[in-house]
């Protein structure tokens, strides 16, 4: 089922068309990849459907249903979550206050009234979040920033994973790690995308967007170009339809 | 390792902080170690001056000079742990004693009524100031060094407007019995029974509610923050709003204690908490701190200068040894901050406190 259509999607800064009429789609339960070279417009296009800027025009339809993305907490409400490169992780705070930071569980009656959590229950779901998921979180006392870069995009997935309930945004999640780590994002991912979550993928490693994708949508130049199913194109074809030297509308 | 056994591991291997021992927590608190260095220094004073170190006049003495910055000392470590700084509670408790004493004398002076409208808007005025700070700060962005350093020259200038510079004297008797000079519980100063409640109130708050772990948060990475939607601005207004509620809370105690205002004494007390809340422990670049912490950084130079004076060295002593703790704590606190950096895979960025940028900056290992 398609969960998100973004149709036509224009947004300019001063004289830089950054998105040109871009299309796109998110269906459920599948890894979507979202590539295309440096400028293509990856990143304005996720900051759009992520409700952190807004289109100059376009239209965006959530299940089937037309909205106005106009601020993070709209997208959140409706259950899309990002995870930015830098992570936005507190480095003081442990796995725990970083996984509910800004939805904390507050006790019932008065003590929650004065702004009691109720932190066995948040060291609960974390403990569950993050096995459910497999991160590789493994003292949840520790300030996050102690942790290795593995263990903290661990952590911001989950917490990603843990709210979104419809689609979940990883912008280029492996960027900084090493080969044991990317490949445990990436089981990662897949977990994520057998909750029945919509994953897109940002990410410029095509081995990488090969194995763990259904679909891969190019952007070049503020536009969709091309839209393959995973099983069925290769590297060779990816980065000819990202370079321009393959132009083609697919299926 | 294969990543299957990393993989049963994480499932399994999780541990959680609640099943660790007490004397396994207790040792991870940063504050424990300058705990250690005040229990030297009362060791070391106590053997060189048996008879009359460790005497109860001596401690109390020292616990009753301790109290008052203890109360500011609240509100700074919530202000430095935010990465801020506030200059300015030294001037407002000025401000706040002189408001609160006008009061009381526009009461009749005498009189628990008088008191405890003074201890209000002393405590009011203090708020106030602390308001006014955190909008700035927040709101129009100018950096909280130079906020609270202008709202400190404003209130003392306010305050020597108002008085005309000359202290007030009219207390109401009660107060300074009570509250001054009185004791609870056959020995315990009334004073430092009032302190000791601001800093658990202050200790709760910040280490058990959602507000402390805001405060934490902000410290830390406010852009975070603002992604999951917290709202960063109204949290800052809250902590320097507490600040300088602190202020006027420490304002009333030091009216009821000295039984006058003291417009000109109080030009270093800023500095001298600011000085106890990083000895404690608190990080100036923020996201860490403990108000225990801070309590112990304060006691520090009130037992050297004890200290001092009863074995009969110099107690001018007493700052350079101060001095030279300050420098050691921001030391281990750079060397902590360097630690926690690694790994990040990404430019660290400019250090800053109280919105200035300092010069260096953290090398990446």
């Amino acid at each position: 089922m398609s969960l998100l259509k973004a149709r036509d999607i224009v947004r300019t800064y001063g004289q830089v068309v950054a998105l040109d009429g871009a299309d796109f789609d998110v269906e459920e339960g599948q890894v979507t990849a979202l590539i295309g070279d440096n400028g293509a417009g990856k990143s304005t296009l996720i900051k759009i459907l992520a409700g952190t800027e807004e289109p100059e025009s376009g239209e965006i339809e959530f299940m089937g249903e037309k909205v106005t993305l106009n601020s993070p907490a709209k997208a959140r409400e409706l259950g899309i979550e990002t995870v930015y490169q830098d992570l936005a992780l507190c480095p003081h705070l442990d796995a725990v206050s970083n996984l509910y930071l800004g939805r904390e569980v507050m006790r019932g009656g008065l003590m929650g009234a004065l702004g009691f959590m109720n932190r066995k229950v948040m060291r609960q779901g974390s403990i569950d979040a993050f096995n459910d998921l497999g991160a590789t979180v493994r003292v949840l006392s520790e300030p996050v920033g102690t942790m290795s870069g593995g263990q903290k995009q661990g952590i911001a997935v989950a917490r990603s994973a843990s709210w979104a309930s419809k689609i979940i945004f990883l912008d280029e999640p492996t960027a900084a790690l090493g080969v044991v780590q990317t490949a445990n994002v990436l089981k990662l991912i897949k977990r994520v995308r057998d909750k029945g979550i919509g994953v897109v993928l940002i990410s410029h490693s095509m081995p990488e967007v090969l194995q763990v994708s259904d679909t891969v949508q190019v952007l070049r130049r503020g536009k969709r170009v091309a839209t393959y199913k995973t099983a069925d194109t290769s590297l060779e074809e990816l980065v000819a339809t990202m370079t321009g030297a393959l132009d083609e509308e697919a299926a | 390792m294969t990543t299957t056994q990393r993989q049963v591991q994480a499932a399994e291997g999780i541990v959680d902080s609640a099943k660790m021992t007490l004397l396994n927590r207790l040792t991870r608190v940063q504050a424990m170690q300058i705990v250690l260095i005040l229990a030297v220094i009362v060791v070391i004073f106590s053997v060189m001056a048996p008879d009359s170190f460790l005497t109860t006049f001596n401690l109390r003495s020292i616990v009753v000079n301790t109290s008052i910055f203890a109360v500011l000392g609240v509100g700074a470590t919530l202000v430095i742990i935010t990465a801020g700084i506030d200059l300015s509670i030294g001037s407002v408790l000025v401000f706040s004693s002189v408001v609160g004493s006008q009061a009381m004398a526009a009461m009749g002076v005498e009189g628990w009524g008088a008191a405890s409208v003074g201890a209000v808007v002393s405590i009011g005025a203090g708020l106030m100031w602390g308001l006014f700070n955190g909008v700035l700060v927040a709101k129009a962005k100018v950096p909280a060094f130079i906020v609270t350093l202008a709202t400190m020259g404003i209130a003392l200038g306010l305050a020597q407007v108002i008085t005309g510079g000359i202290d007030l004297y009219e207390i109401p008797t009660v107060l300074v019995d009570t509250v001054g000079f009185g004791n609870v519980f056959g020995e315990v100063p009334t004073l430092t029974v009032i302190a000791a409640l601001v800093v658990v109130l202050g200790s709760i708050l910040l280490h058990r509610t959602r507000f402390g772990l805001f405060t934490y948060a902000v410290g830390s990475n406010p852009e975070a923050c603002r992604r999951v939607g917290i709202n960063v601005d109204r949290q800052l207004i809250g902590v320097y709003g507490i600040s300088g509620a602190c202020a006027g809370i420490a304002g009333i105690l030091s009216v009821a204690f000295f039984q006058q205002t003291t417009i000109g004494g109080n030009s270093m007390t800023a500095l001298t908490v600011i000085a106890g809340v990083v000895i404690g422990g608190t990080s100036l670049f923020g996201g860490i701190g403990t108000i225990f912490g801070t309590v112990i950084g304060l006691l520090i130079p009130t037992t050297l200068q004890s200290g001092f004076i009863i074995i009969g060295v110099q107690s001018y002593w007493q700052s350079v040894v101060v001095g030279i703790f300050l420098i050691g704590a921001v030391y281990i606190d750079g060397v902590r901050r360097a630690r926690m950096q690694r790994g990040t895979g990404r430019k660290p960025k400019h250090l800053q406190i109280g919105g200035v940028r300092i010069g260096v900056q953290q090398k990446e290992e």
